[in-house]
């Protein structure tokens, strides 16, 4: 005890939890996309580095179709629900309480409370009907699910940028006869615009990530690239499915960055 | 003057409704309104091939528990449900406990790095959380399958001579869902944990408790509002789980989630899928309600 300065704050094992934790929590994603460069076909034996398996990913024309439905989706759900999740949050954000507006708030963050299979029964057995009764099986219904679910994950960032926000810029320019739609465009917009984009971000990823709700509503032939995937893992595993979860993680950790040095605070 | 403040009152709340039309809406179409169709779904008849005849029944609430016998008609408790929801909440209840063990430790980790490492440690953990929960789900799946790294190694280094069966039983699906929503547990522990006053450990342990005492005594109750907002994050997705089950646990270890899905493919009896579905969602919303009553009350003292 002489020798060691007794640390308040140190409990003892906690760090070495904590170290097992970091390491059991990348080990298996790691382990992933090491063996996504083998050059064999098992999962666990290394035979040397290759490419084959993102060759043959980017030569599946499945794979193609997939992502190319993927992304269309989670571009137009994110767009969607952005734009409608900005509205919301400008309308319940720094403004005298009004009757209604937990309400609103609830049902915005609704999606976050139900279990997902809860929601992709409901939107099934519903838009079942609406598929008879109208005869349309585009992906407007899987567009429609997405956008729905992606307006909280837009709202957030948004809501907390816009808290952070000072009033005073908008009160100059209303007192320098801007119109409310000129503030709006000139002053409220450019401050708001890395929460939007920041939101914007969150809705794609987590659009793109969703298995559950998709693969309650799609129609037959409209695999996304996760219902894709749980297909394949279902049958047999290669190292092409490895290839792709690499690069589709890949991708979120680049956007999830961005999103962080968006909206990260400036001391 | 009053006259035209309230008026001008009344135009800016009836501007902020307009404003929010569009996200209610998309909520109201693609989200809240089908519950209200589903709870409707719930009281008729199966179709002979899927969907549902107009017939009021309420069968399908009695299927939860029950089922009919088909020789004799009488109701008898259905052994196999219970087996599931038994399930289910068992590896939720357990995959709430584990992540906390494991889960504080390293929240209290991340809080007592200095400053500018914490937002590192604190990206390292919110990293997985936003990744794709099949990847993760997958991930765990390609170390513990009989093929899988972790049997390799272990026949490799002569600890076993047969690969142990790992895939598609409970123990797969509670390291599964250990694993993806550990996450959600560290989250809101170190958001509690970061507001201790660390002078508080100081006292006491100037008072002689021990290191046990402090942890029961002094850290425990303070960050309370942050083990239930962690319990609560873990124990909800896990009694919805759906992904995880299906690909750890296979078409035996079925979960709340699977045994739903089921309904609408070979089961064929969407009735009794929607109250299912209704009773998870209430059983969720209860335990959320719950919480923010916890949450108040707890705001209120402090």
């Amino acid at each position: 005890m002489a020798s060691r300065t007794f640390v308040a704050a140190r409990l003892p094992g906690f760090s070495t939890i904590a170290i097992a934790v970091f390491i059991a929590l990348y080990l298996p994603i790691a382990m992933l996309m090491i063996y996504s460069f083998n050059a064999g076909d098992s999962i666990a034996i290394w035979d040397g580095f290759s490419f084959q398996w993102y060759e043959r990913a980017w030569e599946n024309d499945k794979v193609k179709e997939v992502t190319i439905r993927s992304l269309i989706i989670a571009a137009s759900a994110a767009s969607i629900s952005t734009v409608a999740a900005t509205m919301a949050a400008l309308a319940t954000t720094r403004k005298k309480p009004f009757r209604g507006q937990t309400g609103i708030y609830v049902a915005i963050n609704q999606p976050l409370m139900v279990p997902e299979i809860v929601t992709a029964v409901a939107l099934l057995i519903f838009f079942a009907s609406v598929k008879v009764a109208t005869g349309y099986q585009g992906l407007g219904y899987l567009i429609l699910a997405h956008s729905a679910f992606c307006v909280p994950f837009a709202y957030l960032p948004i809501r907390a940028r816009l808290e952070g926000m000072n009033l005073t810029l908008e009160t100059a320019a209303a007192d320098l006869y801007a119109t409310p739609w000129r503030t709006f465009r000139y002053v409220t917009l450019p401050i708001l615009a890395p929460g939007i984009v920041a939101g914007m971000m969150l809705a794609f990823v987590t659009s793109l990530d969703d298995v559950v709700i998709t693969l309650f509503v799609k129609s037959a032939g409209q695999d996304t690239l996760p219902t894709y995937l749980l297909a394949q893992i279902r049958r047999q595993v290669t190292g092409e499915v490895n290839a792709i979860s690499t690069v589709l993680l890949a991708l979120t950790v680049i956007l999830l960055t961005t999103f962080f040095l968006l909206t990260r605070k400036r001391s | 003057m009053q006259e035209t403040e309230a008026t001008r009152e009344a135009a800016q709340v009836r501007r902020n409704w307009l404003l929010s039309l569009p996200a209610l809406c998309l909520l109201a179409a693609g989200a809240i309104g089908p519950l209200f169709i589903m709870l409707v779904y719930s009281f008729l008849t199966p179709g002979k091939y899927g969907n549902v005849e107009w017939i009021f029944s309420l069968d399908a609430w009695r299927g939860i528990l029950f089922t009919r016998d088909i020789f004799d008609d009488t109701l008898k408790l259905a052994d196999a449900h219970l087996t599931i929801f038994w399930r289910s909440v068992r590896l939720s209840f357990m995959t709430t406990v584990f992540t906390f063990v494991v889960g504080f430790p390293t929240a209290w980790f991340i809080a007592t790095r200095a400053p500018r490492w914490r937002a590192f440690w604190l990206f390292l953990i919110t990293i997985p959380f936003w990744t794709n929960l099949l990847i993760r789900t997958f991930a765990i799946n390609q170390i513990i399958r009989n093929e899988g790294f972790l049997n390799t190694a272990l026949i490799k280094i002569g600890v076993i001579s047969e690969p142990l069966n790992l895939l598609y039983t409970d123990l797969a699906v509670f390291v599964g869902m250990t694993y993806v929503y550990l996450p959600l547990m560290v989250l809101p522990l170190y958001a509690a944990i970061e507001r201790f006053d660390h002078r508080l450990l100081e006292a006491g342990y100037d008072l002689y408790a021990s290191r046990l005492a402090v942890l029961r005594r002094i850290i425990f109750p303070t960050v309370k509002p942050g083990i239930i907002a962690g319990s609560i994050l873990v124990f909800i997705p896990s009694l919805g789980a759906y992904v995880t089950p299906r690909i750890l646990g296979g078409g035996r270890n079925m979960m709340i989630g699977n045994f739903i899905d089921l309904q609408f493919g070979q089961g064929r009896n969407w009735p009794l899928g929607a109250s299912l579905s209704v009773l998870l969602l209430v059983v969720v919303t209860a335990a959320l309600l719950i919480y923010v009553r916890f949450a108040n009350r707890d705001g209120g003292h402090g």
